[in-house]
């Protein structure tokens, strides 16, 4: 029954390579698509993978210069900082409070919170727009960093709740014997500990605040407050005339970027959620 | 933030036993630092939550927002009577469904090959992590490109290997036309949508796949059980309920959310590949019938909730508590 290390080995990379193939052929096609030439990509007898023509920059310049692109970047990055402040300050404490201080019914309301993840955003999104147009935030990027901690805060105490959980409660129990507050534990012990787990919620409340759709479409309408997004979709796509090379370029400088830095980052966010697992391998 | 405000912050009381300030009271300490998220969910989850319902039973429009005229089930019983809504509902199911299985294989797949270390783990990671850090409208619109009618990338390596064209197997048009069939159409939204969620459900199952107590392994293998024995027998049942679970709730943003539709098959041709949330803004929003667009945004509830509860108590279960 057992298979040849070699065998094993050439099984091993084809199927890595075929994963990774699926993972960046958008990618890989955006980037060929952003340097080419009219000519060369409004040609379907042309092999698309090559440069049939020299490749251009000037797609590339003109969406810096002549499109509100680097107000986009601008705003999401913006946007995505604050949001990411905002589900700390929520969300930490949050789940601090409910994996040690609330007893059993801090269980029970993680349950609830948890819940409210999973109340879509299509479900909201028409009275948020309501809401968002009382009070007068509509067009703002206020409008969306008022909206996004309802994705990210549950989700990431949720995250946390389970990190804090696992670390052991002698190590705190230590520190209180020793004459310590509460919040002094929560601040020097606790948050310490808590650092992977932190790390991922920095990189998901990003990440979901920068993907968000629906609100960024719906809230806003201004050119000037529009986020990635929303922004690029509209402003690249005017009718029936797309800007190919200018819309691949702008997914690809968002999206290679992050995809290194979140890789880089991977370990880290495999050990965010490593907290659950001790409780359910032990059945 | 919350947690500064309990008073006193890093003050550490000299006499323990003797003074008992606020700080030390865990349940008031408890409250402080918990109040700000329950506020702000209340404010932000709960009452929207409870106003779409509002806004469904009374008649509000873009023009007229108003929700204090009642209609009852008016707007319920008139979207399940339009055309549109069989097929947004059969769309919703049929992509999340479909979603869910590819999706479960691909992630087992991908995690017992990161389980391991090899030489370019961190190139892999990278490349593999690519598809979730792009924002999702504009990866939509990458692939709208790439199944694009006329110069697919992926119909001109068809013809090149002669699948496609006059004469051929999949011919004898020069293309396929993805996003304008429905079935292609359908099949096109759910590989973009396992595309951009499988890095996610890796990450979590991987961090389930790690806590495996590597004696496991070295048992097996002592035992002589071969690569696919071991994945059956020790890897599965070890991930178990938590594999479920991670994919469920990955697979379930998916059934709320519009994004990819909107931006590459728009519901079309006709409403063949429309999906619920994609419709519910079409009604809603470009529409003006805020009542009738949460009318349709409230048929997802049902699913998720049911699909919530169950994935929670295997959750539950599994942690044997």
């Amino acid at each position: 029954m057992r298979t040849a290390p070699v065998v094993r080995t050439i099984g091993f990379y084809t199927g890595l390579a075929v994963l990774c193939l699926f993972a960046i052929f958008p990618a890989l096609w955006m980037v060929i698509t952003a340097f080419k030439r009219n000519g060369d990509l409004y040609d379907p007898n042309n092999n698309p993978f090559l440069f049939n023509l020299p490749p251009r920059l000037s797609h590339i310049s003109f969406l810096f210069r002549q499109t509100n692109y680097p107000i986009f970047l601008w705003n999401s990055f913006f946007i995505g900082i604050i949001v990411v402040a905002i589900t700390l300050a929520l969300a930490v404490p949050a789940a601090y409070s409910l994996a040690r201080l609330m007893g059993h019914s801090g269980e029970r309301s993680s349950i609830a919170i948890f819940l409210v993840y999973l109340i879509p955003p299509t479900l909201l999104f028409i009275p948020l727009y309501e809401i968002v147009t009382m009070i007068g935030a509509a067009n703002t990027v206020w409008s969306l960093i008022l909206v996004y901690p309802t994705i990210t805060v549950p989700f990431c105490t949720w995250l946390l709740l389970s990190f804090f959980r696992s670390i052991p409660r002698e190590v705190e129990e230590a520190a209180l014997t020793d004459g310590w507050s509460r919040v002094g534990v929560f601040f020097r012990v606790a948050l310490p500990l808590a650092v992977p787990g932190i790390t991922t919620c920095v990189v998901f409340a990003f990440a979901l605040s920068l993907s968000d759709y629906i609100y960024a479409a719906v809230f806003v309408s201004t050119t000037a407050s529009r986020t990635v997004s929303a922004g690029v979709p509209t402003e690249l796509i005017r009718g029936d005339i797309y800007y190919w090379q200018a819309l691949m370029a702008a997914t690809a400088i968002v999206g290679i970027p992050l995809a290194i830095v979140y890789g880089l980052l991977f370990d880290w966010l495999v050990k965010g959620f490593q907290v659950e697992l001790p409780r359910s391998a032990r059945t | 933030m919350a947690g500064g405000n309990a008073g006193g912050g890093h003050r550490s009381p000299s006499e323990p036993s003797e003074r008992i300030g606020i700080a030390d009271r865990d349940g008031v300490v408890g409250v402080i630092m918990l109040a700000p998220a329950v506020i702000y969910v209340l404010a932000l989850v709960a009452i929207p939550f409870l106003l779409a319902i509002a806004l469904s039973l009374s008649d509000a429009t873009v023009g007229n927002p108003g929700i204090h005229h009642f209609v009852g089930l008016a707007n319920f019983i008139s979207v399940v009577r339009e055309a549109a809504f069989v097929f947004a509902l059969r769309n919703s199911i049929i992509i999340t469904a479909a979603t869910l299985v590819l999706l479960t294989i691909l992630t087992i797949l991908q995690v017992e090959l990161l389980a391991r270390n090899f030489t370019g783990k961190r190139i892999a990671e990278i490349l593999l992590i690519l598809p979730w850090a792009m924002p999702v409208a504009l990866a939509a619109v990458g692939w709208l490109w790439l199944l694009d009618s006329e110069f697919s990338p992926i119909d001109w390596i068809l013809r090149a290997v002669g699948l496609l064209g006059p004469g051929t197997p999949l011919g004898p048009a020069n293309n396929l036309y993805y996003l304008g069939r429905e079935w292609l159409g359908i099949g096109a939204v759910v590989v973009i949508n396992v595309w951009r969620t499988l890095p996610l459900s890796t990450i979590i199952v991987l961090a389930g796949r790690t806590a495996i107590p590597n004696e496991l392994f070295e048992q097996a293998e002592l035992d002589g059980a071969g690569y696919f024995r071991t994945l059956l027998q020790i890897t599965l049942p070890a991930l178990g309920t938590l594999l479920i679970v991670a994919i469920l709730f990955t697979v379930l943003v998916i059934f709320g959310d519009m994004t990819v539709v909107a931006l590459t098959t728009r519901g079309g041709p006709g409403y063949t590949t429309e999906i619920l949330p994609y419709w519910a803004y079409l009604k809603g929003i470009q529409g003006g019938a805020l009542s009738q667009g949460a009318a349709i945004a409230l048929f997802l509830f049902p699913v998720l909730l049911a699909a919530s509860i169950l994935a929670l108590r295997m959750a539950y279960r599994s942690e044997g508590q």
